[in-house]
């Protein structure tokens, strides 16, 4: 079995009209054991940037604390949060600094950029950037996500039509991989709130 | 940094608690030649007196003022220093290409990082920081030289004073070198918030002839400016000429 599939996890992100969502299954497993149902893959960096770190679940602890100690120092200099786009780079910029040792880790970042312009991305454990207009997607049960997401996918969806579609791609995918599951955390990010959402699914 | 014989600071506390090497670092400062810097509402200026030892100096190998970042038109910080005329030799002009050098290996960086154009305050941090090093460290002098530090970036026009110790000030307008206190007395007469970019620039000449000893002219002063453009330009010698009719 792959480092990458040892705990097993899902990842999805999508844009919407002004707004975006992040949603992640719940599972943490060691192998084909379950180990925990509550496990949280998508942490706030702040109010207006989410990341969600797929693969190995100690690589995305240290590398979420890692990036969170990153972003603290830099709001203390420069007074003001990071945009997402830079915010992905520092993260590229990390993951390549271990290019031959690296984190077990695929991350999803997404954001409200300028003009509250959702932008999402996801990379490969050595930070190679991978942009997209539409959805971007992580983890053991990334094939059937992509599945899931073209076909379910919509330009310019509104907030809550947003979170029905993310929430459908990501349940319907789960079932289909037996590493990730145990339900779902969804978040929708507009520009004036974020609503946080618990899924229930196949318990399995 | 320097072997172990001198690894203790040079630059150390007198009893009656200055630290001597600055104080004589910011004189030699004082004594080169009038530079200074306007904040206009559109963007800044920057301005220095030029003058060459000898006529048989090839003026165009001199350049006072130099551009520090460079991509993409987003962001052009220029650095102009102060300089002493007759001691290059003694190590003047090298220090300010060193820390030009460090400067724009530090906005380089940062821009491999983040992608974006280094904001000035961040980049006048770290300049002044390793100004500071050179103020503490085993072996090393402090840098004999003050820069203006000009630059556009998100937070609009900024201009700011690096010194030779290390501490930063942002400017509304200010002068250094020779004439310091005639200029700033004439820049405090003739700053207002909302002066535009070709105001501040002729209020720079005018200020610079206030000290000047000779006939002004587009080959002996130099003039930078950065605008809402977002790029810096170092004026041509002609267009010095025109900005200088139009003053007369």
């Amino acid at each position: 079995m792959s480092i990458f599939e040892y705990n097993g996890s899902a990842l999805v992100a999508m844009v919407g009209k002004n707004c975006f969502a992040i949603a992640s299954d719940r599972r943490l497993g060691v192998q084909l054991q379950t180990i925990a149902t509550d496990f949280q893959r998508i942490s706030k960096i702040h109010d207006r940037v989410f990341l969600g770190l797929s693969g190995l679940a100690t690589d995305a602890q240290t590398l979420y604390q890692r990036l969170v100690f990153r972003h603290k120092l830099y709001q203390l200099r420069e007074e003001r949060d990071m945009k997402p786009e830079t915010f992905a780079n520092l993260v590229s910029a990390i993951l390549y600094e271990k290019r031959f040792g690296p984190y077990f880790c695929q991350p999803v970042i997404a954001g409200l950029g300028d003009e509250d312009k959702p932008f999402i991305c996801t990379m490969d454990s050595i930070g190679a950037k991978e942009l997209a207009k539409d959805f971007v997607v992580a983890g053991t049960a990334s094939e059937s996500l992509y599945g899931a997401c073209e076909s379910m996918f919509k330009q310019d969806m509104e907030p809550e039509e947003l979170f029905e579609t993310v929430s459908q791609a990501l349940l319907s995918s789960v079932d289909r991989d037996c590493l990730s599951g145990w339900g779902g955390h969804v978040y929708v990010v507009t520009p004036t709130e974020v609503k946080e959402r618990i899924l229930k699914g196949r318990m399995d | 940094m320097g072997d172990s014989q001198y690894s203790f600071s040079l630059t150390t506390f007198s009893p009656s608690g200055k630290l001597v090497q600055i104080e004589h670092a910011l004189t030699a400062v004082g004594s080169g030649q009038t530079s200074l810097g306007i904040k206009a509402a559109n963007g800044v200026v920057i301005a220095t007196e030029k003058k060459l030892p000898s006529i048989l100096v090839d003026e165009t190998s001199v350049q006072k003022i130099q551009s520090d970042t460079k991509y993409w038109s987003c962001l052009q910080v220029f650095l102009s220093f102060h300089l002493l005329s007759r001691k290059l030799s003694y190590g003047m002009g090298p220090d300010f290409r060193v820390l030009v050098r460090k400067s724009r290996n530090q906005a380089e960086q940062y821009h491999r990082l983040y992608k974006e154009p280094i904001p000035v305050t961040q980049l006048v941090r770290e300049t002044a920081a390793v100004m500071q090093e050179f103020t503490q460290s085993g072996g090393v002098r402090p840098f004999g030289v003050s820069l203006l530090v000009a630059g556009y970036d998100d937070n609009g026009p900024q201009l700011y004073q690096v010194d030779p110790s290390g501490s930063y000030f942002s400017w509304k307008a200010s002068a250094m070198g020779k004439n310091v206190s005639n200029a700033k007395t004439f820049l405090e007469k003739r700053y207002t918030d909302d002066m535009e970019l070709d105001d501040a620039v002729h209020t720079a000449i005018l200020t610079l002839k206030e000290g000047f000893e000779g006939q002004i002219s587009g080959k002996n002063i130099e003039i930078g400016i950065i605008g809402t453009d977002k790029k810096f330009r170092v004026l041509t010698p002609a267009e010095i000429d025109d900005y200088l009719a139009e003053v007369e």
